[in-house]
């Protein structure tokens, strides 16, 4: 009892129990991400598939799914089987007792196409504009060879769509809003020039659409002749072929190849089929553009408020007041933000702007719709309390010696604060700038209503004239995840996107937070070590 | 706490000279401008001249009715015991005081001709004529150059020539150029204390002032780097002014010309040093500086 006691007051028990505590805490937060990468980059892996024989006719998948007898209900297992648009869904429940003798055919195919999730069966038959050329193994080994060069025609292709004709359409759009312009004028002349240069560039656009159909032809010229497991035969392009997998042929280095080829096709693509399959690339740029943006606007708002409170307001209730305030804004729901960036950044600013310099397109709105800017301009605001907080800190623990120092020499107030004060408080204004961006990557329900939408057209920062675009809509992680997740109508399929794209928010999160970390190790280097 | 000098110094031997015969006692500081000003003062042109000087801290009175003067190119310290308004009156010579709230300022204090409190005087231009050197070293997180430099650059000097010229001139000013003038470029921080503290009175000589206010310059530093800066004070004595203020009273001897000692925010005396170490005409001076209180 009396060595209890002496332990006690010695305190090391509370040292073990803080201890425990931190490691348990530790662990949760290795956990949560270990689960959701093992969930997510477990996905790209080609798995094997399965062939059984059911009552009704044989079925080949893989397998995606067990559940254990329960009471009246047997065991049963899952089993992706693809085919959507013969079977009519990607997944099937089957007993489990009923699989005998399952199977792993080599010549069994996993192909991933532009439309209707993958094709898992057989390739019989390949030919060129009709004619057969191949068949059996035989087609199966063509296919594989042509793939890499349809593949480049299609790419040829949307980059095309992407690029010239989308920059010939905005061209002319211009050149339309300025006929308007001219004929309210009624300025001959210029109308004329304008008549010819529309003509160049129909004929341009003509031209590009011509090559267009010829690179389309030439993609749809190979075609494959496919059967699934149970007989059925269903004719491909093999245009719209992104990957063919012979998932139970392949060793480990080919399942490697595939594994990386769909990990950069997921990281650096843009999405395909209502955002359930091909890439992400865009919702990770807007995500990281976004906080970008936010970056830029929320520190200067944040430090010259801090600087006001701290440095120049009388102390007093009012500023006591203001104090809580801007610290309750940080409790404010962040949907709450959101109306407010709706009402008054998206219809009030917006608005206002587009009436004074883009009144010529309306009514097509500019800036009066959400935008990346209103979108980062909402989350500065959400965000500017913590980075007030942590200026206001900073700039307290600025030694009042340092300040004398200055002052006495004769430096105004604003000298030393520019001088003296605001060097030596940097570090302390990132770290407010990291725990902003901490909070304003992961959220979205306020961006829901200032500017993210589920795809993008175009990038917020390209390389058409003015290459930022901040007035343009953009895709966010955080909203794709609820997207995908909840919105699409195949969401059994979408389920390791969701893992997939939440790891990758963190690693987004992370990665922004060790930029900001690392400047601000260089500054308090610099502040404290050999020069400045 | 004294600190230890380790070179043998006269002075004690002065500290125990008997009380004078005068026996003041600090019942006549009613008048205390004429009997206790030093008369050699009178005749030397005047640098920096106190008036009438009574400061408040809110309600409280912290310097009442000083009256002092200090001549060009001398070296002025203040002896007195803790809280007794050394500081506080060496704050008011360049209005550092300012910056503290609920400060209250009455009488004058003329440096040179300018009455630094008169409304019309621009505080900013004050502090360029009197350099403040403190306590506690405190030089920029900057290099050694651009802390030297500040002042120049704060008055908006940024021909590089020049700027290289007032830091060399400064550095050998303060007795520091050997010392640093390969690493100018390196942080102010990496320097000992003591030449942090000679680093802070190159930095106040860069912006030539007229007068040099240091409050224990050399409590925080070791024997030898305290010997170093009195003999600075020595040197500097010939171009600038300077007041000082010291716990130490062998270092007051060793350093100034004039002494004055406070007590409660009195001026109880003040004379020549050697007078007033020898013979005092007040004798709570004489307590004071052989020790007997405070
Ligand atoms: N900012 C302030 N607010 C209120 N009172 C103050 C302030 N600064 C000093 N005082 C008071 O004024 C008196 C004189 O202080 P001062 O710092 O001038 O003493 P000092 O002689 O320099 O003492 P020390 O030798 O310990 O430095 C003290 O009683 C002190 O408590
Ligand atoms: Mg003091």
């Amino acid at each position: 009892m009396r060595r209890m006691t002496e332990r006690l007051r010695q305190g090391g028990v509370f040292v073990w129990f803080s201890g425990t505590l931190l490691a348990f805490c530790l662990a949760m937060i290795l956990c949560l991400v270990g689960f959701i990468a093992a969930k997510g980059m477990g996905y790209f892996w080609p798995s094997p598939l399965v062939q059984v024989q059911t009552p009704e006719g044989p079925v080949l998948g893989e397998i995606t799914g067990q559940e254990p007898a329960r009471g009246e209900e047997t065991a049963k297992t899952q089993f992706r089987v693809g085919n959507r648009d013969i079977y009519g869904q990607d997944f099937r429940w089957l007993p489990t007792a009923s699989l005998a003798t399952p199977k792993c055919p080599k010549d069994a195919l996993l192909i991933e196409r532009l439309e209707y999730g993958p094709f898992i069966g057989r390739i019989v038959s390949l030919s060129h504009e009709g004619h057969l050329v191949a068949t059996g193994p035989a087609a199966m080994s063509g296919a594989l060879d042509r793939l890499p060069e349809t593949n480049r025609v299609r790419r040829h292709i949307q980059s095309i769509e992407k690029g010239q004709v989308g920059d010939l359409n905005r061209r002319i759009e211009r050149i339309r809003l300025a006929r308007r312009k001219l004929e309210t004028r009624g300025d001959i002349a210029a109308l004329q020039a304008l008549d010819t240069r529309t003509a160049q560039l129909q004929t341009t656009y003509d031209q590009v659409q011509t090559s267009l159909e010829q690179s389309r032809a030439e993609a749809k010229a190979w075609t494959l002749g496919l059967q699934t497991v149970d007989g059925q035969d269903k004719e491909l392009p093999l245009g719209s072929v992104v990957r063919i997998v012979p998932a139970n042929a392949m060793g480990l280095l080919d399942k490697l190849g595939v594994y990386l080829s769909r990990l950069w096709e997921f990281v650096a693509d843009d999405p395909r089929e209502s955002n359930t399959e091909g890439g992400i690339f865009p919702a990770i740029f807007g995500t990281v553009m976004m906080v970008l943006v936010m970056s830029v606007l929320v520190v200067p708002l944040g430090v010259i408020t801090a600087l006001y409170l701290r440095e120049y307001a009388r102390q007093g209730w009012l500023v006591r007041a203001v104090r809580v305030a801007v610290n309750n804004l940080a409790g404010v729901p962040s949907i709450v933000f959101g109306v407010f960036g709706l009402g008054f950044f998206v219809y009030g600013l917006g608005g206002s702007i587009d009436q004074l310099f883009f009144a010529d397109s309306l009514p097509t709105p500019t800036y009066g719709t959400g935008g990346i800017l209103w979108a980062s301009l909402t989350l500065a605001l959400l965000t500017v309390p913590v980075v007030v907080v942590a200026t206001e800190e900073a700039l307290g623990a600025v030694a009042r010696s340092q300040r004398e120092a200055s002052l006495a020499m004769g430096a105004t107030k604003w000298q030393t604060l520019w001088n003296v004060v605001i060097p030596s408080s940097t570090p302390g204004i990132l770290t407010g700038l990291i725990l902003a961006i901490a909070r304003g990557a992961g959220e979205v329900a306020p961006l829901m209503l200032t500017g993210v939408v589920k795809l993008a057209p175009s990038m917020p920062l390209d390389g058409t004239f003015p290459f930022l675009h901040l007035d343009r809509k953009f895709m966010h992680l955080g909203f794709h995840i609820y997207d995908v997740g909840f919105q699409s109508p195949n969401s059994e399929a979408a389920k390791p996107m969701v893992f997939m794209a939440s790891f990758l928010l963190l690693v987004v999160v992370v990665v922004l937070n060790l930029f900001a970390l690392n400047l601000r190790r260089k500054l308090r280097a610099r502040l404290g070590g050999s020069t400045f | 706490m004294e600190i230890e000098d380790p070179r043998p110094v006269p002075e004690p031997v002065l500290l125990q000279v008997p009380p004078p015969s005068t026996g003041l006692r600090p019942a006549s500081l009613q008048q205390p401008d004429l009997p206790l000003t030093d008369p050699s003062v009178l005749s030397a042109p005047i640098m920096l001249q106190v008036e009438r000087l009574n400061l408040f801290y809110g309600d409280k009175q912290a310097l009442s009715d000083i009256h002092l003067k200090v001549a060009r190119n001398s070296v002025m310290s203040f002896i007195g015991p803790s809280g007794c308004g050394k500081s506080t009156l060496l704050r008011c010579l360049n209005r550092m005081n300012d910056l503290i709230d609920d400060v209250r300022v009455q009488g004058r204090v003329l440096l040179g001709d300018t009455d630094i409190y008169a409304p019309e005087t621009d505080v900013i231009a004050l502090r360029k004529r009197a350099g403040m050197v403190f306590q506690k070293s405190n030089p920029f997180p900057k290099s050694i150059f651009e802390n030297v430099a500040y002042g120049l650059r704060i008055q908006g000097q940024s021909d590089r020539n020049l700027l290289e010229e007032a830091v060399e001139r400064s550095l050998k000013g303060a007795g520091l150029w050997d010392e640093v003038k390969d690493r100018l470029k390196d942080s102010a921080q990496g320097l000992s204390g003591g030449q942090q503290q000679r680093l802070c009175i190159a930095r106040a000589l860069a912006v030539r002032p007229e007068i040099i206010l240091m409050d224990e310059p050399c409590s925080a530093l070791d024997p030898i780097a305290t010997a170093r800066v009195e003999e600075l004070i020595l040197e500097l004595k010939r171009e600038f002014t300077i007041v000082i203020v010291t716990h130490n009273m062998q270092q007051a001897a060793r350093v100034s010309d004039h002494t004055a000692f406070f007590w409660m925010g009195k001026l109880i005396e003040t004379d020549l040093t050697e007078k007033m170490f020898t013979n005092p005409r007040q004798r709570m001076t004489e307590d004071y500086i052989t020790g007997r209180f405070g």
